[in-house]
């Protein structure tokens, strides 16, 4: 059974193969009748423990496109709030046959062990701060449908990457991929341990030197008070993904944000909203990529 | 595997597409509101081929399509092995088309029927009608060919190969095997 947690276990051919199949399922998406039978009699829980929008709503519009029965668990209305543990609940949803679980979780492990204690094919919709593969695709994809491949590609990621699961699952995924990728943020918002994973930069203006795609992380107002951050207007005068800097990028360089995004702090809002942004395709796109990372797990497993 | 016999060499390929042509046009009159729409894998190139000998025989272009089912089989969870999912292009609009679905083999029927989903899934055609190169019997649906290239009866052990130059190098040639 395989699980998309993170990418640890999983190869260059088969995450190559998982965009291939987004490309298909982007094709599904373009009909009239966005439905196609694949997931038909699979049961799909949806189990989100943290808020979310485009994630949550993402997740559950690829299960049904692909004719899968979706329920869906958001901790704030569930019995977690009686003091329910996670495996508790795990083990209650779990009895009602359950074929897959997709979990976003505040703790690190968390979609772990619910691989371990429901045997479904689990997908991580992210995990404290630990990995968020599915956005990590959707932003592959999203890459290479705009330049033709992804080897040799430079990626810059911009913004408080201590805290961010997207940047960690990008520097993964996109390492694996052949494409070359720079964490880039004020000191005390990046850790030094990840440069095992990608270069490491506190001078945005480098980090962007030549890049294809420049990718902006959204800045956490309670950074604030933990002393990460001295202020927000530091930062942005520091560190904004805006059209100054992207002069140092090429030409055809694009714009990414996991979203949501806070316009004029991490990204200008008119940079977010130009023609060289590509935030709402990767949105889009989303849907085709978890729609191909169901099919992948589940298709021809049962 | 063991091979049995040739059932069909190049030449008895050309003639049954030319025939099946024929009465593809016979019975719709003519080639108008046509549209042929080849199965993945094999049907395609036959589609392309009935497709030409249209423009030939009566000079007019028949929009031609590619049709890939595998998100539409009802065996996915038996296969095993994960099918990968390959290019659908039907760049036609279906209203008022009379497709013509076309595929190799037809067997149990449920190929056809999972294309007949896909093809409605694309929109609403005037009709359906199928074109097969070989009908081999032991249909699990009820399902017929409207033009059948080859009757061939056969046992369930057996299997029909069939191998075309575009898609599998060489001459065309439809041969019977034996399971062991």
């Amino acid at each position: 059974m395989k699980h998309l947690l993170d990418f640890d276990d999983w190869n260059r051919g088969e995450l190559e193969s998982i965009l291939e199949t987004s490309n298909m399922m982007e094709q599904v998406l373009e009909r009239p009748i966005k439905k196609v039978p694949a997931l038909q009699g699979f049961t799909i829980c949806t189990a989100f423990f943290e808020n979310s929008t485009r994630t949550k709503v993402s997740f559950e519009l690829a299960a049904r496109r692909m004719s899968a029965d979706v329920v869906s668990f958001a901790s704030g209305a569930s019995s977690l709030s009686k003091g329910e543990s996670l495996r508790d609940t795990l083990e209650t949803l779990k009895a009602m046959r359950m074929d897959c679980f997709i979990v976003r979780h505040p703790a690190s492990g968390a979609a772990h062990q619910v691989a371990k204690f429901s045997n479904s094919p689990t997908v991580n919709a992210g995990d404290g701060r630990r990995a968020h593969p599915t956005q990590a695709l959707l932003d592959a994809y999203t890459l290479k449908k705009h330049f033709g491949k992804l080897e040799g590609l430079k990626v810059a990621i911009i913004g408080d990457v201590r805290h961010s699961r997207v940047a960690r699952s990008n520097a993964q995924l996109l390492k694996i991929l052949g494409a070359d990728v720079t964490l880039c943020g004020p000191a005390p918002l990046l850790p030094r341990e990840l440069s095992g994973m990608a270069r490491l930069t506190t001078d945005p203006l480098e980090a962007v030197k030549g890049a294809h795609a420049v990718m902006a992380l959204r800045i956490q107002q309670e950074r604030l008070s933990s002393g990460f951050l001295s202020s927000l207007y530091e930062y942005r005068a520091g560190y904004q993904v805006n059209e100054k800097l992207l002069k140092g990028a090429r030409e055809d360089a694009i714009v990414m944000h996991p979203g949501p995004m806070l316009r004029d702090l991490e990204i200008s809002g008119t940079l977010a909203s130009s023609g060289r942004s590509v935030i709402l395709e990767q949105v889009e796109n989303g849907v085709a990529v978890r729609m191909a990372v169901l099919y992948h797990l589940l298709v021809g497993k049962k | 595997m063991q091979f049995k016999a040739t059932m069909m060499d190049a030449a008895g390929v050309l003639r049954a597409i030319t025939r099946i042509t024929h009465e593809i046009l016979e019975h719709n009159k003519g080639a108008e509101s046509l549209a042929i729409v080849g199965i993945h894998t094999r049907g395609i190139p036959l589609a392309k081929r009935i497709a030409d000998r249209i423009a030939q025989l009566e000079g007019i272009v028949v929009p031609t399509g590619k049709l890939d089912i595998t998100l539409y089989r009802d065996d996915l969870w038996e296969i095993g092995l994960q099918p990968i999912v390959r290019q659908t292009e039907i760049e036609f609009s279906m209203a008022g088309r009379q497709v013509i679905l076309v595929d190799d083999v037809l067997y149990t029927g449920r190929t056809v029927r999972a294309g007949l989903d896909a093809l409605i899934d694309l929109g609403r055609p005037k009709n359906i009608q199928l074109a097969v190169l070989v009908d081999r019997g032991h249909r699990e649906l009820p399902i017929r060919a409207d033009y059948v290239g080859k009757n061939l009866p056969t046992a369930r052990l057996e299997v029909v190969k069939v191998r075309l130059t575009e898609t599998d190098g060489g001459h065309d040639v439809v041969e019977l095997w034996e399971r062991e």
